[in-house]
């Protein structure tokens, strides 16, 4: 499956910036799955500085900077994704959860030591034995990890209520917790919370969903979103999607622009000004399907 | 050993003689038998007959010069200006050269160890695959800062300063206590500490054969320098502080200007194509290397955290380009966890093949099963703290350990165990303490610095030593306002001195004009200047308001204060005659609120807000004045404090009260004449003044020929006195005022210091000085005004004053007096545009 993304952000500010510094994390990332990916980012004005970098997880990342007088930035990230259809795994068959938590627990083995970054605290995620009450619920003795993370996915599915004007990125997740609703940042920021609870590690995956317009309906241009969901690392297998949102396992209708501990490591456009006074910002994001070869 | 124990009991009342160390523990001056050890023999030698009063006198000494220096420490929270002196116990610690070499090895070796973890863990990251670190200590804590990750430094250094805190055992074993491998502080109180002791104890400085300190700074500078590879022959250094907020401010001041750098904050810095620029008065010039005093994740607001106001955002851009180097390297103070303590024995044999010389305290780090098992078994014997950081901004509310299970420690530790250690509880030597009448065997701990140097690192032969206040109190972090001590390391042989200054024999380019001044700094002059002669006229506005209020003549007499009452009215510091009519029939009125004009500093523009002003200002430029002028501003500040317990003031004590401040702020202007190099510093100090003392004048002017008794010999002797031109105007004239004599004598006279015309001139002397102005062929908008002032002015006739009737807002001297009034703010702002870069920084966030 191929997939064109446009994903537009523009920021209308109060006052005059003089220069601006970004960080962009727009460019989907190359996987086993995504074996192609093709990007083009314009930026409006044009900045003095662009400089592309890799981050510590493999993300990449365009640093910019506008050192000319705007009032507006436009930041147009489009890009065309190649995505292999995956089966799941079948959860049943993955190893028990409590063995996988134990060979986590002190030393690093050389294939694990990078993996042992996703098990402990991040900038917005706090294991807690209240977390880890909720995820024992479905992680009882001796149930295969994955088995495990597809029921806390459900869980957190009929627990939670989807409720898009509920949080902002900066709603920490005791909010979350207590008022049962959020988006799909916040449900994927409470799956990760719960397994790290356990001793288990886990990542956020930010990227975009195919939608599917209502039947009889069209597809409104960029009505589209972001979209977040988590992935739990299972030995032999690898990280193994979920989508809490959805209650689903990604299969070709998911793609993955980065990841890494929480959002705060993905966010897709971040930023700092001279300048601007106060701000609005609109984000648009289109997913569609693509031919092979068309521009 | 016996001859010094007979020449020492001949000596009947010297302090060092009658110490005895405490009973059970290592005692730096005396061994177990109750000798001297040998270099407190030295010193007892060289000050034969230290008895109590001779060591109080010293210490007094010491404390006046802690004050005069301005020594002092910001206790968190407290705001500048309240900063607490520096406490220093005037008798050093004394150790031998065989014991300190020792400390210096053992510290070498850690040092570099410390660097190469650096190297991995923001590289490789072996260590942690081949299993000899715990993923744990990297991973699992907040100041591994993965942006820093491949982040490869100049020379592979990271750690180029480092200090250790080091305590001795019963046994006379020093042990490691904490690594500081962030942004070591202190080594600037050192050096303040020897130059007090070395002044306070002058003899034994001489005759103990002291190395010195100084070689250790010219070593810093040497590897600074040579982290500017662009421009490895004149690199542009900065300090970076966090601002005079900050515990150690003074410190920062005080190296930057030893060490020869500009002591910048965040927001002088900027990151323009690439490269990160100084904005100065002259515009933006690159930097090359930042030796810096702020936080390891608060120096990127980009990449790091994004609330910092203290950094420089896209500094880490710049770092990874190698445009510029930061010493230490960004991320450094991942190796500060206690953690670590637990790894270094086994860490030192797989990097260096040796055994770790100097052991630290016994460490165990709850993330392994046996040393947690441990912890838990021996709770009550064990300091438990937590292993790192907490995470930087927690979100509120989110769960986390230490807020549940009710602070059961057991259970904290048991669900998270990676985030605790468990440390034996440190057992320190004590040393002779002057606790004022006697001394005293107090604990003590030591802080050493090191600075990497070519091929390995080199330790200041010396150090922050630091006692405990009471018998059996552990010596307190810098943190907590400790008393400290100088720590002399005794040479084998005699010392050749070191000094920072060149070699008399190397040429040296000279220099006129000193580092180009940042921006910041000239904004906080020019408004310290506007601050001062604001202050200036309103006491001698206020003085002359008070003597007529208390004169003899009755109250008809009102209406010929009323320009004076008019200018304060316009400065907002009373109600204006429009709003309060009534007010101004009654003297007893006036002379109640001129009075909280004085010494009210919750009001507007009164005499002590203004001072309380200066005070701000001056703290944040003092690095670049003298401790004079900063006295005498502290000095006002006590003239002006409100009166206890609201007692109401007399006018007598009002009129007495702002003598005495126009005393002070004369003190104050003569210091900054006299003292001050015509440097930019002092351009925008006279600047300020020189305007705000033009536009003062010019609006009680103004007032004056609004009011129909513009002509009144009473309102003109007023006016004279105010504008401090009487003295003069009576040398030349013998009459009573007359109008048009006073006013060309207060707007045209050049040779009057205090008329408008004189501050113009100057200000026209100061414009063609300035950076910017010479550089562009057209005068710049602010000069233009002045020159458009300056020529109304010229042209202005005073004697069209005489004759007219009232009405002389309409003559000739009326229509100037109103146009410089309407164009010197103009000109104020210019100035701002042009020099002062004023941004405020914002942060963009977005799905």
């Amino acid at each position: 499956m191929i997939y064109r993304i446009l994903h537009r952000t523009t920021y209308d500010y109060s006052e005059p910036v003089t220069i601006s510094h970004h960080a962009a994390r727009l460019q989907p990332r190359m996987t086993d799955v995504q074996p192609r990916v093709d990007f083009a980012l314009e930026i409006a004005p044009a900045p003095a500085v662009r400089t592309p970098h890799t981050d510590y997880f493999g993300n990449q990342v365009n640093f910019f900077s506008v050192q000319q007088i705007h009032r507006r930035l436009d930041i147009a990230a489009e890009s065309r994704v190649w995505v292999n259809r995956v089966t799941p795994p079948a959860p049943g068959l993955s190893p028990e959860w409590k063995r996988v938590a134990a060979l986590f627990r002190e030393k690093a083995a050389v294939e694990t030591a990078g993996l042992h970054q996703f098990r402990f605290d991040s900038p917005l995620l706090r294991a807690s034995p209240e977390l880890a009450d909720y995820a024992h619920a479905s992680f009882g003795d001796g149930v295969p990890l994955l088995a495990g993370a597809q029921d806390l996915n459900r869980r957190i599915f009929s627990d939670f209520k989807y409720h898009p004007v509920a949080t902002t990125t900066a709603t920490p997740l005791e909010e979350v917790w207590r008022s049962r609703r959020g988006v799909c940042q916040d449900f994927a920021h409470l799956a990760i919370a719960c397994l790290r609870s356990l001793g288990l590690p886990a990542r956020y995956v930010s990227g975009y969903l195919r939608t599917h317009p209502a039947p009889g309906q069209a597809r409104l241009a960029g009505a589209d979103a972001s979209h977040a969901w988590f992935s739990a690392f299972c030995p032999s297998v690898g990280w193994v999607d979920f989508d809490p949102t959805n209650n689903l396992m990604p299969s070709d209708e998911h793609i993955t622009v980065a990841y890494g501990r929480d959002f705060s490591d993905v966010s897709p456009v971040s930023g700092i000004l001279v300048g601007g006074g106060s701000h609005a910002i609109k984000v648009s994001v289109n997913v569609e399907e693509a031919e092979e070869g068309a521009a | 050993m016996a001859v010094i124990e007979n020449n020492l009991n001949t000596k009947a009342g010297s302090l060092l003689e009658d110490y005895a160390g405490q009973a059970g523990l290592f005692d730096e001056a005396v061994d177990s038998q109750g000798r001297l050890r040998a270099a407190y023999q030295a010193f007892a030698r060289a000050v034969p007959r230290l008895g109590a009063e001779d060591l109080k006198r010293r210490h007094e000494t010491a404390r006046r010069i802690i004050q005069e220096q301005r020594i002092t420490y910001n206790v968190h929270g407290d705001s500048p200006g309240l900063e607490r002196p520096w406490q220093l116990d005037p008798l050093p610690l004394l150790m031998d050269a065989a014991e300190w070499r020792r400390i210096e090895a053992g510290l070498i070796q850690r040092a570099t160890l410390l660097n190469q973890l650096l190297a991995d863990c923001y590289g490789p990251q072996e260590l942690i695959a081949s299993g000899l670190l715990p993923p744990a200590l990297v991973f699992g804590q907040p100041d591994f800062l993965r942006p820093c990750h491949g982040l490869r430094p100049p020379g592979g250094t990271f750690l180029h300063f480092y200090s250790a805190d080091l305590a001795r055992s019963g046994d006379g074993q020093w042990w490691v206590l904490s690594d500081r491998t962030q942004i070591p502080a202190g080594a600037g109180y050192t050096l303040a500490n020897r130059l007090i002791t070395a002044r306070v104890l002058p003899e034994a400085f001489r005759d103990c054969n002291v190395q010195r300190l100084a070689g250790f700074f010219r070593q810093a500078q040497a590897t600074l320098a040579g982290l500017g590879s662009r421009r490895p022959d004149n690199p542009r250094i900065v300090l970076l502080t966090p601002g005079p907020f900050n515990e150690t401010y003074f410190e920062q001041a005080w190296l930057a200007r030893y060490l020869g750098y500009s002591l910048v904050e965040g927001q002088d810095l900027a990151v323009r194509d690439g490269r990160l620029l100084l904005k100065t008065l002259s515009g933006l010039e690159p930097v090359d290397v930042i030796l810096r005093r702020v936080d390891d994740d608060w120096c990127d607001p980009l990449e790091l955290r994004n609330d910092s106001m203290l950094g420089v955002p896209g500094l880490l851009g710049v770092l990874r380009a190698g445009n510029v180097a930061s010493a230490n390297a960004l991320g450094s103070g991942l190796l500060q966890s206690p953690a670590f303590l637990a790894f270094l024995p086994g860490l030192c044999r797989h990097i260096l093949g040796e055994e770790l010389k100097l052991p630290s305290i016994a460490t165990w780090w709850c993330g392994q099963a046996d040393a947690r098992q441990h912890v838990l078994d021996h709770l009550d014997e064990l300091t438990v703290q937590p292993a790192f950081r907490p995470l930087a901004g927690p979100p509120e509310g989110v769960p986390r350990p230490g807020a549940e299970a009710n602070g059961d420690l057991r259970a904290q530790i048991q669900f998270r165990p990676d985030l605790f250690v468990g440390q034996e509880r440190a057992s320190f030597s004590t040393a002779p303490s002057w606790d004022g009448a006697s001394l005293v065997a107090r604990p003590v701990s030591i802080r050493v610095y090191l600075v990497s140097a070519a091929g390995g690192y080199s330790v200041m032969p010396g150090g922050l030593a630091r006692a405990g206040s009471e018998k059996s109190e552990a010596p307190r972090l810098l943190q907590q306002g400790a008393s400290n001590k100088d720590v002399w390391v005794l040479a084998e042989g005699p010392v050749e001195p070191v000094t920072l200054l060149n070699p008399p024999n190397q040429a040296v380019e000279l220099r006129r004009v000193g580092n180009n001044l940042p921006s910041r700094l000239a904004d906080n002059f020019f408004w310290l200047g506007r601050y001062c002669e604001r202050a200036d006229a309103t006491a001698r506005l206020l003085r002359s308001l008070l003597q007529r209020l208390n004169s003899e003549s009755g109250p008809g007499s009102l209406a010929l204060i009323e320009p004076l009452l008019d200018t304060l009215a316009r400065q907002g510091q009373i109600a204006p005659a429009s709003v309060a009519p009534g007010a101004r029939l009654n003297a007893e009125a006036i002379e109640a609120e001129l009075l909280e004009d004085i010494f009210d500093p919750k009001r507007r523009g009164s005499l002590s807000g203004l001072a309380g002003e200066m005070q701000k200002l001056a703290m944040l430029v003092r690095d670049r004045t003298s401790n004079d002028m900063w006295r005498v501003l502290v000095q006002l500040g006590e003239v002006l404090a409100p009166p206890e317990r609201n007692l109401s003031r007399l006018a007598t004590e009002g009129s007495a009260v702002l003598n005495q401040t126009l005393l002070h702020l004369a003190a104050f202007h003569g210091l900054a004449r006299e003292n001050m190099t015509r440097a930019q510093g002092w351009r925008f100090l006279d600047i300020g003044l020189r305007l705000e003392r033009a536009i003062y004048l010019c609006s009680l002017l103004d007032c004056a020929l609004r009011s129909p008794e513009g002509n009144n010999p009473s309102v003109l002797e007023a006016v004279l006195e105010v504008a401090d031109s009487a003295l003069t105007y009576r040398s030349r004239y013998t009459l009573l005022p007359n109008m048009a004599a006073v006013y060309d004598l207060l707007l045209l006279d050049d040779t009057n210091p205090r008329s408008v015309l004189f501050q113009l001139n100057q200000l026209v002397k100061h414009f063609e000085r300035l950076p910017l102005e010479r550089e562009s062929a057209l005068p710049s908008p602010g000069h233009r005004v002045l020159l458009d002032c300056l020529a109304r002015l010229r042209l202005l006739d005073p004697t069209s004053l005489a004759g007219r009737k009232a009405n002389w807002r309409q003559s000739q001297t009326g229509v100037v007096v109103d146009r410089l009034l309407r164009q010197l703010p103009k000109l104020s702002d210019a100035i701002a545009v042009s020099y002062f870069t004023h941004s405020t920084i914002s942060r963009a966030g977005g799905k």
